[in-house]
């Protein structure tokens, strides 16, 4: 009896000493969580998630302290691409920060610009050229499409464009054939 | 019309596939009937209706459609490796329970055509060398052509009187007499022991193996299956018997005998080149192919089964997903040298 | 005939029914002028080119009315004379039915050519040939539109001593139905060959390979013809064994010179370029006559009564060349290309454009239904057919389960499309449509992954600038209170020092940062002195008529001037990161 009980002791004692040598040994530097959660959201820097930029919403991800659907940029693919990452479980887009939209860059009515430069020092990607009593317009290669323009405008001449499919972008579709098909 | 390009396909079908292999296994079977009669039919229909059977119960079961599926000829091909495999004069339930574990288990449960990673058939002999060792050993004796005894084996139950039939085959002789410690044995004794050891690899058998074979090449030319599983099957197997017996004749059979004795050129030429569960770049392939042929020769000499192929296929099909993952051919203008 | 080249092979290919002898012997006839071109500024693998007409401008044949937009892009024309009646977006032939930028011209019937200037190809700079080249609109009309000016110019001294030493003619024309190429070539032979000769004195190539599948006898017998005519020194016409497809750029290339091109790189690197028989008469026709690329040749079969090849300006409408075929009542479709390779046409208003070499009548009977598709059985027919030597089904298995990483280890985009895998597949399994699915979607990953790390990199860049702004102004703001005090404590020093002697304490106190009491009253002085020179400045350094204002707008101002001011220091604070 007593020697079972030794033997078992000692087989914890000599495999929690090897674990937590390899515990320091194999110690991870840096938080690669961050950099992975980070790499699958959008960076569209919109802050509906309720942080003030991608990053920070990564790292509170990464932590526990954000769930995983509260990004509406990202969308359904981007919270399973999470829960794969996390193990956790898949949750439908968290509503109240927002609902996933199809892409879009913002547009600047020139007519009506008055040059208040205010929805310049909003833009968080620098998407937007102009200068005080000068007209102002977007550099639509650069707009992620975060709308954080559009509430500053005091005459309202932001409006956001959905990008249209081109011949360029287009893509082909997911083959469905057949009725054998598993 | 088709939604994409190319609007024109060739005709071909996995039916088509499927029935040539069935073609190719005919000119064997003759030479099975002439030697051991017709008792091998028996089994054959057995077998091809208890596949059909299961395939359909399956197909139902996972909602497919079954008429699709039921003609693609892939069951039947099952079903006929089994029933070759079986000897003709086991009772009826051992085939027809063999197929449906095939079909049932090994196929549906892995999700149907073209995904079991092992051989249905072979993984069905398996099962029942394991369960039945004493049946299986139950082959009939060249020239025992009686259709009403072999009917009567078949279907006889507890009234199975086999003494008078039955024989071991040459493989089984070889293995049984070398393994009892008979210091005295030798390969060229126990074979010359017997009349219907003689001749090539057991008489009758060879004239079986020769059907196969020719049913094989057939295939080969037809482009249902390439050159390179039964090429390496039968190399390694020839080259490692020669070697043997060239360092001790009396402990290890020649090459000939071992390639056209037991399931040696089945499994060549339809086992082996099972497209589902083998090997599939040509690199792959004679590697599988020559571990079939390795295990197959450790196994007949050194275990306790009378015929490995069976054991040999299924460890071999554990390998496949390794071996075609590493022999990867290069890509047009990614060969070496051309590579910058 | 014997051949000088040795011949080599390419691994799988399929040989389709070719159905060539529906069309082989109907001569090029010209098409019938439409009323209306619809000409797309992208016609070609690069970017769109750039509109050089307005709607109401008067056009003349041959006119550049979109100019190449940069290297990787090429010119397009006015087929005919007309009035520009709409520039904007119009559906092409694409298989997405999608719409891109066009130049939509009312033809006026007179067909008047602008003005043609050949160039002296054989003294001038070889980069004046390209660039005309480029703006005649020359691209592959095999079918990929790639900018051949691009394709022309041959590597750094190093690679092949500067030249493209081989030189591949491209009439295989391995896919079936399609006859145009080889009509062009029993027609417009020695065309091709001087286009040839013009492309080998640009690239300084030594031999010239002009490789046709020997299902077409007497084009090789014409090409030949012409070449003996011709009298060009190592030029090869070479009858290739039919086998689709055999006229793939890579696969032609492999099989006449033994030289195998990866995915991603071009032929230069590896001293062969490989043009299209169509490609060869056009740079003739544009180098020797000043024509540019403005027309092409077009196959009409299938389904039809009367098949035919048509010379059809670039632009016209399908809808209007098809009653010259006369399709018959059960055509159920149309294709723009080959059955192997081709797509269905969405619409028939969609203008033929420089890569349109065949349209084909679809009947149920000649492009029957699609087959159920069966479960993949691995039996390795799809890699036996594979040109690319790539293992289809490995693909379809990652492509089915979006595992694109995978795709890409077993080089999807080494795939060409060709469509032999599904020809051959006995489970039917439509293959290509799997890659090109991988493939477009890989593609669109990446382009969304980038301008993510776009956006990523401009956020955290804002971010640092914030940053370091706030840290400057700080910095800035220390400084001056630093440099006040210590002003401040100098002259307090000196006026205790010459009032009393209790200098250095005072002076100690005023660097210690507290106001003493002695120190108090040349401070108040100091700002008041300050105040009032400020206040000078102030009015000398505006010389604008601003004093009768009223103070809204002064303040309003003032307000602008300082942010004008914060903007300018913006600037200047990210001038020198940009330059990183």
């Amino acid at each position: 009896m007593l020697e079972a009980v030794l033997v078992m002791a000692l087989g914890a004692v000599v495999l929690g000493a090897a674990l937590g040598y390899a515990a320091v040994r194999f110690k991870v530097e840096g938080d690669p969580l961050v950099e992975k959660i980070d790499a699958i959201l959008p960076q569209t820097q919109c802050g509906q998630c309720g942080y003030p930029g991608c990053k920070p919403y990564a790292q509170a991800v990464a932590k526990g302290e954000a769930e995983i659907n509260c990004c509406p940029p990202g969308g359904e693919e981007g919270i399973r691409k999470l829960a794969d990452l996390l193990g956790r479980e898949f949750k439908p887009l968290s509503a109240e920060h927002g609902i996933e939209k199809p892409k879009s860059i913002a547009f600047i009515d020139e007519q009506n610009c008055i040059g208040c430069t205010l929805c310049i020092q909003a833009c968080p990607v620098d998407a937007i050229v102009g200068a005080a009593k000068q007209m102002h317009t977007i550099i639509a290669t650069d707009c992620t499409g975060c709308e954080l323009c559009v509430a500053p405008c005091p005459v309202d001449c932001i409006a956001m464009v959905p990008v249209q499919e081109t011949v360029e972008t287009w893509t082909w579709k997911y083959p469905v054939f057949g009725i054998a098909a598993k | 019309m088709l939604e994409n390009s190319p609007y024109v396909l060739q005709p071909a079908s996995v039916r088509s596939v499927m029935f040539r292999v069935l073609v190719a296994l005919l000119p064997g079977i003759a030479a099975y009937v002439w030697f051991f009669g017709a008792a091998i039919l028996v089994q054959l229909a057995l077998c091809s209706i208890a596949a059909l059977a299961g395939e359909w119960a399956m197909l139902a079961l996972r909602r497919k459609p079954a008429w699709l599926f039921l003609s693609d000829g892939s069951a039947l091909v099952t079903a006929w490796l089994i029933a070759l495999t079986f000897p003709p004069i086991a009772p009826w339930w051992l085939g027809v329970a063999a197929t449906l574990f095939a079909i049932v288990v090994i196929k549906h449960l892995y999700g149907g055509l073209g995904q079991n990673p092992f051989n249905p058939a072979m993984a069905a002999y398996c099962l029942m060398i394991v369960a039945y060792p004493q049946i299986i050993s139950q082959w009939p004796a060249v020239g025992f052509t009686d259709f009403a005894a072999q009917w009567t084996a078949i279907f006889g139950g507890a009234e199975r009187h086999l003494d008078a039939i039955v024989m071991a085959t040459p493989l089984d002789a070889l293995r049984t007499t070398l393994h009892t410690a008979d210091a005295r044995a030798t390969v060229a004794g126990i074979l010359g022991s017997h009349a219907t050891f003689g001749n090539i690899g057991g008489r009758g058998w060879e004239w079986v193996a020769l059907g196969y074979l020719f049913g094989g090449i057939w295939l080969i030319q037809q482009r249902v299956i390439t050159w390179h599983i039964p090429a390496a099957f039968l190399g390694t197997l020839v080259v490692i018997a020669g070697i043997a017996s060239s360092l001790n004749p009396a402990t290890y059979a020649g090459p000939v005998f071992q390639a056209f004795t037991g399931g040696a050129m089945l499994c060549a030429f339809f086992i082996a080149t099972d497209p589902v569960s083998g090997a599939t770049t040509p690199r792959g392939k004679l590697i599988f192919a020559a571990g079939i042929a390795l295990l197959t020769w450790i196994i007949r000499t050194f275990g306790a089964y009378p015929d490995g192929i069976a054991f040999a296929t299924l460890l071999m099909n554990l390998c496949v997903p390794l071996i075609d993952m590493k022999t990867q051919p290069p890509v047009f203008g990614h060969k070496k040298g051309s590579d910058q | 005939m014997k051949s000088l080249a040795q011949l080599f092979s390419f691994k799988g290919g399929v040989k389709p029914a070719s159905h060539k002898v529906e069309s082989a012997d109907c001569p090029i006839r010209p098409a019938p002028m439409p009323a209306r071109l619809i000409v797309p500024l992208r016609q070609s693998a690069g970017h769109t080119a750039q509109c050089l007409v307005e709607v109401g401008q008067k056009v003349q044949k041959g006119q550049m009315i979109g100019a190449a937009e940069g290297v990787f892009s090429s010119a397009t024309h006015a087929p005919t004379s007309g009035t520009v009646v709409a520039v904007g977006p119009e559906a092409v032939p694409h298989p997405s039915g999608l719409a891109a930028p066009c130049v939509v011209i009312e033809t006026d019937g007179e067909d008047r050519w602008g003005e043609r200037t050949p160039l002296d190809w054989r003294g001038g700079d070889p980069e004046v040939l390209r660039g005309f080249i480029r703006d005649a609109g020359i691209v592959g009309l095999g079918g990929a539109t790639f900018p051949s000016h691009i394709k022309l110019k041959p590597g750094a001294a190093g690679e092949f001593g500067g030249r493209i030493p081989t030189l591949v003619i491209n009439g295989a024309e391995c896919e079936p139905w399609i006859t145009c190429d080889d009509r062009l070539m029993r027609e417009r032979a020695e065309g091709i060959l001087r286009g040839a000769a013009i492309m080998r004195h640009l690239v300084g190539a030594e031999k010239i390979i002009v490789g046709i599948e020997d299902n077409k006898p007497q084009a090789v017998a014409a090409m030949r013809a012409a070449a003996a005519a011709l009298g060009e020194a190592q030029l090869d016409v070479v009858a290739v064994p039919t086998r689709y497809p055999a006229g793939g750029e890579k696969q032609l290339i492999r099989v006449l010179t033994g030289i195998e091109i990866p995915y991603g790189k071009l032929g230069t690197q590896f001293g062969v370029q490989c043009f299209n028989v169509g490609t060869a008469y056009a740079i003739h026709r544009a180098v020797e006559h000043g024509e540019p690329l403005i027309s092409r040749l077009l196959t009409l079969t299938g389904n039809v009564a009367r098949p035919g090849n048509y010379e059809v300006l670039i632009g016209t409408p399908i809808e209007t060349l098809l009653p010259l075929a006369e399709p018959r009542a059960d055509t159920n479709g149309y294709l723009m290309g080959g059955p192997m390779m081709g797509f269905t046409l969405p619409r028939l208003d969609v203008p033929v454009v420089k890569s349109s070499n065949c349209v084909i009548a679809a009947s149920p009977a000649l492009f029957p239904q699609a087959p159920p598709e069966m479960p993949c059985i691995r039996c390795g027919a799809c890699a036996r057919a594979c040109p690319a030597e790539l293992q289809p089904f490995e693909l379809y298995w990652h492509s089915r389960a979006k595992n694109f990483g995978k795709a890409q280890e077993y080089h999807i985009f080494d795939c060409i499309e060709c469509g032999c895998c599904s020809y051959v597949c006995p489970s039917r399994i439509r293959l290509v449509d799997y890659f090109r699915f991988a493939k477009s979607s890989i593609r669109a990953r990446e382009r969304e992954k980038s301008a993510a790390d776009l956006a990523r990199e401009r956020y955290e860049f804002r971010l640092a600038r914030d940053e370091r702004e706030k840290q400057e102004k700080a910095a800035k703001l220390a400084a001056k209170a630093a440099e006040t005090k210590a002003k401040l404590a100098a002259q307090a020093a000196a006026t205790t020092a010459a009032a009393d002697d209790a200098s250095g304490e005072a002076q100690k106190l005023g660097a210690g940062g507290t106001a003493s009491e002695p120190a108090d009253d040349p401070k108040k002085a100091l700002i008041a002195a300050a105040m009032a020179r400020a206040q000078a400045q102030k009015a000398a350094s505006h010389p604008e008529n601003t004093e009768a204002l009223n103070p809204e707008v002064q303040a309003e101002i003032q307000d602008i001037e300082a942010r004008r001011a914060k903007l300018r220091e913006t600037a200047k604070a990210a001038q020198p990161q940009d330059n990183n």
